[in-house]
């Protein structure tokens, strides 16, 4: 499958205007590609993965195309999306702790939500208790509500239940963030086992967290006040990024083996800037120590190299 | 569970005990002393008078110490005895007001269970669009402040007076006596229809607007969300979201009964309809100290039970209580 | 491990001045756009306003016979009269005037019991909470009705404070439980916490850091109050058992109903008193909803 996004544009109807999120995202996913989505929070990540599954208010779609598998995804219509959620994208949300009804049985939902979608729980059952295994989670959650079990073990259930009619894109939201870090490597791990038993065919992983990614992700895109401004391989973005601010914010990572008594753990000062009325031109551009003049128009997001796309007229330069 | 119950078993208990001794104690820390105004009704000579006074006031136990009046209160309690009508004398309070609930169970029971239902399907309904809720929102705050007599003041005149559809008191003709004939049920039903659609109406307004603000509150919910990302049907949704507002729906149930209660009085006295409020006024007007306070009692006994009813159904409805109590397993 | 000497003066963390959020005006922008807000409050300020003018647009007393029975409204008597000749307008708006002091003060002082019993157990906690938790459920399910009803059954005289004292005195649990629902959820908040680290004396946190949050919530738990001392006193005035001395618009519909205005057609007797109720406590509660959509920003329609 793939994915192909051309200038998706998503804003926030507020009461003092519009909040421009998203503005303007252009990337392609490959088959089988797990593509990591990072940035500040604000940065317009969570409005990204949004925006590809359920656009609702207060969200507004402005234009922007969507094709998954050279289909156009018609997210700017809540019901005609209904016919691809669940069976060709899927999200694990970020509340994922909260995300089944706390009054039902977990085999109960299931078999409800799965009967609404027209598909027949007593088929889908072998499956989902083979997924369960996956995850290691007992049959007997199925008839538990959520209440009695532990959040760990929520969020693998979410897991499997969104995953259960093996989509062609899984959109993990922050899905790492409530937790411990040896549960967060074991979920991490869990995605790739997804991804790589083709039960999952492509995801996006949203995390502000890029050692996370660092581990599973084929690719990563840094995303910077509601624009993108790089998109690369993995050990691209880590070891050789080009865009300053992905290069401040891998520098700003806390390192293993070094002690901070002799380097200092340098961070990005500033502010990101509020997006009701976002700055002219590139967005990072105050708190950019590499900024000049050219930087006060709006930089393209371009492929400088094979699968390395960059917004930054620095970069430009010296590829020229 | 057992904390739970426990605790709720002394709340009770503790209540049961203060509301009789309250009920005990105030006629006789009250102005005015119950048998003289007996006797002021029967004008008689003074050794009459006098020898009368004694005999009611040891027929009535009033002539012991405080304590011991207190202790035969609860004894009698509970062998049911209630004491003896002032009014009505020389009827047993228990006599009467057994005569009257009948006719309170007829028309308090539907009233409650018929506005709660619709009511808050009502409700859940008005929250689905934004024209509906901004329509029926004013309606049902209007409903829900109209004085219950009023409602059923206006009833009886339009449908009752000036439609002359409606029979404005009495349970039934008073041509008529108890029997299980067509006749008797229909102008049982004829005299019923008016209490019972005023105090449904008010029900009515409240439910709707109580379950409006939940459904939106759970409609918002993670849960909620969730479900829609995942392409699930409103109705799925809707359906979730009902059956976890309504759980808050019948708490309340329980802490508005003292108001649906009075509610019932007030409209039986608008219609002269004889159930216990209605009871409870004659006593008042007469000053039959004895069956206000065996109304009293009756009302409190059944208040707290439809309360204690409701604590069960309401562990039985929500999984949580029962699991909050046993403890969740990690 | 960082070393201490490493931290150099100038990254000690500026002070950065906290602005006060202008928190009066964000709400004064609001309510003047909520339109429930707007339409209950002139609904209500109209029969407030009717309360303190209408008895001087009269010169008769409420219980005084001044003409002829029965008669329909009519240019002379605005409301007509009574089966006994007496003005109903003069009743209305007397009655008016009796029905907003029993709001304020029944609902006034059980907002006020509410308010200290609530808040102390909120703010307690402990042994404290669970002692006044009892006694406020207890109250609660005790039908306050009926014993209102025994107590005033009693009483041979009785004013319009005795029935707003009465009110006050058993209409408080609502109050304390949604204050103490607040206080718990406040106490635990970062800036109170905050604030006790300081080393901020209990009393300047309660009035500094809590109050405010306070207040809105008090506001709507008074309107709510208010529109029930009302509702409680005018059921209690039908049932005979209200003020022997005034007049209010309970008691208009008892002597109504009593005397027979229902089979006389005396309409004009009984439906103002009941829909001015119906009026002032149903725009209170719309305005409360308004309310809580000024305060909450959440709920605000965008």
């Amino acid at each position: 499958m793939s994915l192909k996004v051309k200038n998706l544009k998503a804003y926030y109807q507020t009461l003092s205007g519009d909040v421009k999120a998203l503005d303007g995202a252009t990337f392609t996913i490959k088959d089988g590609e797990i593509m990591g989505l990072a940035g500040e929070s604000g940065c317009g990540k969570t409005t990204l993965g949004h925006s590809l599954i359920c656009l609702c208010p207060p969200m507004k779609f402005i234009e922007g195309s969507v094709k998954l598998d050279d289909e156009e995804l018609p997210i700017w219509d809540m019901d005609k999306m209904n016919t691809f959620r669940f069976k060709k994208i899927s999200i694990i949300p970020q509340y994922a702790m909260n995300a089944m009804n706390p009054t039902r049985k977990i085999g109960k939902m299931t078999s409800e939500l799965l009967e609404s979608r027209r598909i027949s729980f007593k088929t889908t059952l072998p499956e989902l208790k083979r997924r369960l295994d996956l995850v290691e989670l007992s049959y007997d959650v199925l008839n538990m509500y959520p209440i009695e079990l532990s959040g760990g073990m929520k969020q693998r259930m979410v897991m499997v239940i969104s995953t259960l009619l093996n989509p062609s894109l899984l959109i993990a939201d922050e899905i790492t963030s409530a937790l411990d870090v040896s549960t967060q490597k074991a979920v991490s791990e869990m995605l790739v086992e997804f991804r790589d038993r083709k039960i999952v065919k492509s995801m996006i992983v949203i995390t502000h967290d890029i050692s996370i990614l660092y581990q599973i992700a084929d690719s990563i895109l840094v995303m910077y006040a509601g624009k993108l401004t790089e998109k690369a391989p993995t050990d691209v973005i880590i070891h050789s990024a080009r865009h300053p601010y992905t290069k401040l914010l891998i520098s700003s990572l806390p390192k293993v083996g070094v002690r901070y008594a002799e380097k200092k753990l340098k961070g990005i000062p500033g502010n990101t800037p509020l997006l009701l009325n976002p700055p002219v031109g590139c967005r990072f551009r105050e708190r950019c120590p590499v900024a000049f003049g050219k930087c006060m128009e709006e930089p393209p997001f371009i492929e400088i190299k094979k699968d390395h796309f960059v917004a930054c007229w620095k970069e430009f330069r010296k590829n020229a | 569970m057992r904390r739970y119950f426990g605790r709720k078993i002394v709340i009770y208990i503790s209540t049961f005990f203060l509301a009789v001794s309250i009920d005990w104690a105030i006629p006789r820390f009250m102005p005015g002393n119950p048998i003289l105004n007996l006797l002021t009704r029967v004008a008689s000579r003074a050794e009459a008078s006098e020898y009368m006074y004694t005999y009611y006031t040891r027929a009535f136990g009033l002539d012991m110490p405080i304590w011991k009046q207190y202790l035969n209160f609860w004894i009698a309690l509970f062998h049911g005895d209630l004491g003896t009508s002032v009014f009505m004398f020389p009827q047993k309070v228990s006599a009467i007001i057994m005569r009257a609930v009948p006719y309170d169970v007829f028309l308090l029971v539907p009233a409650i269970l018929l506005s709660f239902y619709a009511g808050n399907k009502f409700g859940a309904f008005a929250a689905r669009t934004r024209w509906l809720d901004n329509t029926i929102l004013p309606l049902g705050y209007l409903l829900t402040a109209t004085p219950y007599m009023w409602l059923g003041i206006l009833l009886a005149w339009s449908l009752g007076i000036v439609a002359g559809i409606f029979p404005i008191a009495g349970a039934y003709g008073f041509n008529l006596a108890p029997s299980f004939s067509w006749v008797f049920i229909a102008s049982l039903l004829k005299h019923w229809f008016l209490p019972f659609t005023s105090l449904f109406l008010v029900g009515f307004g409240g439910w709707a607007i109580g379950m409006r603000n939940m459904i939106i509150y759970e409609l918002e919910a993670d849960y909620s969300h969730y479900l829609e990302a995942l392409g699930a049907p409103r109705q799925l949704v809707r359906r979730y979201a009902f059956r976890n507002a309504i759980l808050p729906q019948i708490t309340g149930l329980a802490l508005q009964l003292g108001v649906i209660v009075a509610g019932a009085l007030v409209t039986e006295v608008v219609f002269s309809y004889p159930g216990i409020g209605w009871l409870i006024l004659a006593a008042i007007q007469n000053q039959d100290y004895f069956l206000i306070q065996g109304c009293f009692l009756f009302i409190i006994i059944m208040v707290l039970l439809a309360n204690f009813t409701i604590d069960i159904i309401y562990i039985i409805v929500d999984p949580r209580t029962r699991m909050g109590m046993q403890g969740g397993s990690a | 491990m960082i070393e201490q000497k490493n931290i150099k003066k100038s990254e000690k963390i500026d002070k950065i001045p906290l602005k006060k959020p202008k928190k009066i005006n964000e709400f004064l922008y609001f309510a003047l756009r909520n339109n429930k807000l707007k339409v209950g409050l002139v609904v209500v300020l109209f029969f407030l306003l009717l309360a303190f003018i209408g008895p001087l647009l009269t010169h008769y007393k409420w219980d005084a016979y001044i003409g002829p029975f029965s008669q329909s409204p009519s240019s002379e008597y605005w409301f007509g009269t009574t089966v006994f000749g007496q003005d109903v307008y003069t009743q209305f708006v007397q009655g008016l005037r009796a029905t907003f002091l029993v709001g304020a003060i029944g609902g006034g002082l059980a907002t006020i019991i509410g308010l200290i019993i609530g808040f102390t157990a909120g703010y307690r906690g402990g042994m404290v909470d669970e002692g006044l938790n009892m006694i406020t459920n207890i109250i609660l399910v005790i039908p306050t009705f009926a014993l209102l009803l025994i107590i005033a059954a009693y009483l041979k005289v009785r004013g319009i404070m005795t029935e707003s004292i009465f009110i006050g005195f058993t209409a408080w649990p609502w109050a304390a439980r949604a204050v103490r629902a607040q206080t718990f959820s406040l106490r635990s908040r970062d800036f109170v916490d905050l604030a006790r680290l300081s080393g901020v004396k209990p009393l300047k946190i309660i009035f500094t850091e809590i109050a405010p949050n306070m207040m809105s919530y008090l506001l709507m738990t008074l309107i709510l109050q208010f529109g029930g001392a009302i509702l409680i006193a005018a059921t209690l005035d039908f049932i005979g058992l209200g003020p022997t001395n005034a007049i209010s618009l309970g008691l208009m519909m008892n002597y109504a109903v009593l005397w027979g205005a229902l089979q006389f057609g005396v309409w004009w007797w009984f439906i103002p008193p009941g829909f001015a109720i119906m009026a002032i406590v149903g725009s209170l509660y719309i305005m409360n909803v308004g309310l809580d959509e000024v305060f909450n920003p959440k709920l605000r329609e965008m």
